[in-house]
């Protein structure tokens, strides 16, 4: 099945340049309906206003990290279907296992490139 | 024989007498001073059992003796953090450090904006190409984007130094406030327990949330994209 590129796509940080470089990056890979939040909270507020199709999130962030916003995604019926992508600094290893319980579906370490990035993309969503 | 078997019970009994004492003085003064024991109160306690024993053997004169230089030491060692740890390293310096680092941050940040601002204009310059002219574009301001990402990087690696220098700060506080008032020491808070280390992928405590956020590694020790990939899929 082909992939829908005008799903709506999450991307989450705390770092306005980080949002930026991804939503540009994403715009390349032709994905342009993207929203953003600069933490776990906001996200979840924006997941249960209107559907995604994809979650791309940072792991460290105030008030509520990537690894809380994960758990809660995962912990809500509606919204525990969506790929989340985790996008990193975090590189040790009981960060990505911690992810991978949390139910993560690709985990990216920055600084990353755009081949990895849609790599990624392609691993979680199917060839595009 | 009979004589020296008496000798040699009674001197463990008040060694063992002297030591009660020794811990439930020690405990009392814990107990007024919140739970701190200041190290010159410590030595004239014990130098008051000792003093107060009949018997001093000569294991405990040595005792006495190390504690005595331990004290020295300490003291040596309060007067040089008293004498680094001045008003000026710690309402100037510190602070100082502090907010030129969050200035860093700040100009990284403002010249990254500045610099994808450049290149969003040329992306929409080139909305009309096609072909070989498209695609090189594209992937100059891909390279563009990617290093842009130093930012982030850059700006966790100084907040990690910024939390780095608060830590010292509080930790030096707490060190010249265990060491007494007659320094004039200032309300420091008390000292916290170090958070809890748990060695890459080898931890034996539970692994909490707050362990997780370290930021970005150095990288010698960072994980690399195929490292992770492996631990994700074993791939």
């Amino acid at each position: 099945m082909a992939v829908d590129k005008n799903m709506k796509v999450l991307i989450v940080d705390d770092y306005q340049t980080m949002l930026r470089i991804l939503r540009n990056l994403l715009k390349q890979l032709e994905f342009n309906n993207v929203t953003d939040a600069s933490d776990g909270t906001k996200a979840l507020e924006a997941l249960r206003k209107e559907p995604y199709g994809l979650i791309i999130s940072d792991w460290n962030m105030v008030p509520m990290t990537g690894i809380q916003l994960l758990r809660e995604v995962r912990a809500d019926p509606k919204l525990k279907h969506i790929p989340f992508i985790m996008i990193t600094a975090e590189s040790k290893s009981e960060n990505v296992i911690t992810a991978k319980e949390a139910g993560v579906s690709n985990y990216i370490v920055k600084p990353f490139n755009a081949e990895t990035l849609k790599a990624k993309l392609v691993s979680v969503l199917g060839e595009f | 024989m009979v004589r020296s078997r008496r000798k040699s019970k009674a001197v463990p009994r008040a060694r063992r007498g002297a030591a009660r004492e020794l811990r439930a003085r020690i405990a009392d003064l814990r107990a007024r001073r919140d739970g701190t024991l200041p190290v010159r109160d410590a030595i004239a306690i014990i130098d008051d059992v000792l003093a107060a024993g009949r018997r001093i053997s000569a294991r405990g004169r040595k005792l006495r003796s190390e504690i005595r230089r331990l004290s020295e030491f300490i003291h040596a060692v309060r007067s040089d953090i008293v004498a680094v740890w001045t008003d000026e390293v710690k309402k100037e310096f510190i602070p100082t450090a502090t907010d030129e680092l969050d200035a860093i941050i700040e100009a990284t940040a403002e010249a990254t904006n500045a610099i994808m601002d450049a290149v969003e204009a040329i992306e929409k310059a080139g909305d009309g190409l096609t072909g070989e002219p498209a695609a090189k574009l594209s992937e100059g301001t891909t390279k563009v984007y990617e290093a842009c990402g130093f930012q982030d990087i850059t700006g966790q690696r100084i907040t990690k130094v910024i939390k780095a220098l608060k830590e010292i700060e509080h930790r030096v506080d707490a060190m010249v406030a265990a060491f007494g008032e007659e320094i004039g020491a200032p309300s420091a808070k008390a000292a916290t327990p170090a958070p809890a280390k748990t060695k890459d992928g080898e931890g034996t405590k539970p692994v909490t949330d707050e362990d997780l956020l370290n930021g970005p590694q150095l990288k010698s020790t960072a994980k690399t994209q195929a490292e992770i990939d492996a631990l994700l899929f074993g791939t």
